[in-house]
């Protein structure tokens, strides 16, 4: 096991820049997600770590050592790819011993190894059969497999479970998160899905458009977006934005004259705001900002409430179940210190 | 709804079994009128009357002046010799030039694939000219290594487009994955991308194979002794004497000369199939 270090890493495909400078630091037996919109270029580092793709401009270190000239069989890595990569010609045990067999280990401890990775991942009955007469579920599997026979310092998943059905995919996000409890090893996960990152992450780190927009634990981003991409990107479902003026006394007026009262800020009175309220952070009330209800969802444990606020989408999740209808006006409320503020033109966070 | 209309059966005969005999018909009727004239007696070869679709007294005396009065076995194997030669080292060249133009991604491979291509178009028939200049050069004319140098011109850009083809539609990431795991380029070509391209290096063999083996025109150009001609060639040049043609013996020569063909054909129709219509099976 070991650490990873990113530090100034540059990356263009011809003229067409794809990462601006990234750093990263990855401890010891973290689970990091990376995790951005398509076109990010998380995958792109993810490969970069891997040795897949060139380093020019940048350092990327392993445990204590500067990889960036060194080929990927001689990084320690292992990596699970989203289509598996599994090779079609041979079995489940081949497919697990065939990094050991090119590096020539006895025959006894690649037995040993194969069987042993393929108790903790329920494989035993399997370890014969061919990629092609196994399900989804099981393919990935057997890519995880393959990946812990290596017993290497850092495991890397390229968006694994993407090629999975919805139900799959939650079954083997914990079966992923319990095998790392389990092993330890440190890890870096691609994902675009923020579930995904939320619910299996150590430690999230968010990028859009070739940048680290933040770095930290989940609910962290959650609670303390350091911008609007954050903010926006966390959580589902997504924060609300409502664009006004910071006013005298810590109140942001509204397009439409609403008042929402705000916690002491750095931002200057007459300062253009964007005001961002998680969907549960609204508060139906007597009194507030009057909001037009346009469709009510029930889902049982909770209802989200679609509604236009001084010409805003605005949804609200309230745990209480309201006899509401479209069309019904009502009033909503937002603890001061539950607006977070962002500066309207970069997108920052105001304190 | 369209299997409604394919299979009700008159229709069907239409749409399906009819074209498709006719298709058989003009495709097999040269082969029967092959077979049946290499088991013909001359007199009734000759004859003008009875009917010529069928062999009324079968004769093997065609096959018996074939094998003991010409030099038949020794062109069949010459035949052998040069396919099996020209085709194992077209296959080998092509297998690593498609290897390398579709995967190393080094500057102008695309202009390499296409320049082989390109190769692959200009005719024999003026390729021979230089060709000849050549093998003369090189001191081999009139000897098997004329065509087992010569034949691989042809082959190698036909084997290597076909490969390429195949070798594209293996995913990246098993490259990628078995790098990761260890392997190097001659690992992974002789692990990974042969065994998945087996299809595609069985048809490549199969078409290289036939083109070799009914070869005409380089045979028949760099070739002048008879001990070192090929079937084709063998045939046309010494059973054809003047203007007098054995017929039975040439269509005798032309059946067992077609017969290897056929049975590597058969043998491996299934994998043949697949390496024209499949991709990868993951």
């Amino acid at each position: 096991m070991a650490s990873v270090t990113l530090s100034g890493i540059r990356k263009s495909f011809g003229a067409t820049p794809v990462l601006h400078g990234v750093d990263v630091q990855i401890d010891d037996g973290e689970f990091v997600v990376l995790v951005g919109p398509s076109g990010c270029g998380k995958s792109t580092l993810l490969r970069m770590i891997a040795g897949l793709e060139e380093t020019l401009d940048g350092e990327i270190r392993i445990g204590d050592r500067v990889v960036n000239r060194v080929p990927p069989k001689a990084r320690d890595i292992a990596m699970v790819f989203q289509n598996y990569a599994l090779y079609p010609h041979m079995t489940v045990r081949a497919n697990m011993a065939f990094s050991m067999r090119l590096a020539g280990r006895a025959a006894a401890e690649i037995d040993a190894r194969v069987n042993d990775a393929a108790r903790i991942l329920g494989l035993d009955d399997y370890l014969d059969r061919f990629p092609r007469q196994l399900s989804g579920g099981q393919r990935q599997r057997v890519a995880m497999g393959r990946a812990i026979v290596r017993d290497p310092q850092v495991f890397l998943f390229d968006e694994p479970l993407s090629n999975l059905d919805a139900k799959l995919r939650v079954q083997m996000r914990t079966e992923i998160r319990a095998l790392h409890q389990r092993l330890r090893t440190t890890s870096i996960y691609v994902t675009h899905d923020q579930i995904e990152a939320m619910t299996m992450a150590d430690k999230i780190v968010v990028m859009n458009a070739g940048r680290v927009e933040q770095i930290g634990a989940p609910l962290v981003l959650y609670d303390d977006p350091a911008n609007l991409f954050v903010a926006g990107f966390i959580g589902s479902p997504a924060m609300n934005f409502l664009p006004g003026r910071l006013a005298e006394g810590g109140a942001v007026v509204l397009d439409n004259g609403g008042r929402i009262g705000v916690a002491s800020t750095a931002a200057k009175p007459g300062q253009a705001v964007t005001v961002g309220v998680r969907p549960e952070s609204l508060e139906i009330a007597a009194d507030g900002l009057l909001a037009e209800i346009v469709v009510v969802e029930p889902t049982g444990a909770d209802t989200q409430i679609y509604c236009t606020l001084a010409g805003r989408d605005v949804n609200v999740v309230s745990r209480e179940r309201h006899g509401f209808a479209p069309g019904q006006g009502i009033r909503l409320r937002v603890a001061p210190h539950k607006a977070l503020l962002f500066d309207a033109d970069s997108g920052a966070r105001i304190r | 709804m369209a299997a409604d209309y394919l299979t009700s059966l008159p229709r069907r005969w239409v749409t399906i079994y009819i074209p498709l005999i006719v298709f058989l018909i003009v495709l097999l009727f040269p082969f029967y009128w092959m077979a049946i004239t290499a088991f013909k007696p001359d007199a009734e070869l000759m004859s003008a009357t009875g009917n010529p679709f069928w062999v009324v007294q079968p004769t093997l005396m065609h096959f018996r002046k074939l094998l003991f009065d010409t030099a038949y076995p020794t062109w069949l194997w010459n035949t052998v010799l040069i396919t099996v030669s020209s085709t194992l080292v077209s296959l080998a060249a092509s297998v690593f030039a498609a290897y390398a133009i579709e995967r190393l991604r080094f500057r102008g491979s695309r202009q390499v694939g296409l320049g082989i291509f390109l190769a692959y178009l200009v005719p024999p028939s003026i390729l021979f000219i230089p060709l000849a200049s050549m093998v003369f050069q090189l001191g081999i004319f009139d000897t098997r290594l004329a065509l087992i140098l010569t034949y691989p011109t042809f082959l190698i850009p036909f084997c290597t487009w076909l490969l390429m083809g195949y070798f594209r539609a293996i995913p990246y990431e098993l490259e990628e994955c078995a790098l990761i795991d260890g392997a190097t380029r001659w690992q992974i070509l002789t692990r990974i991308i042969l065994p998945l391209a087996v299809p595609g290096l069985i048809s490549a063999g199969i078409f290289a194979f036939t083109l070799s083996w009914n070869e005409f025109l380089y045979a028949l150009t760099f070739i002048s002794a008879s001990e070192n001609k090929t079937v084709p060639v063998g045939v046309i040049t010494e059973l054809v004497e003047g203007d007098v043609y054995h017929w039975g013996a040439l269509m005798a020569g032309a059946l067992v000369g077609s017969l290897p063909v056929a049975v590597l054909y058969s043998f491996f129709v299934e994998h043949y199939v697949a390496g024209m219509t499949g991709a990868v099976k993951e």
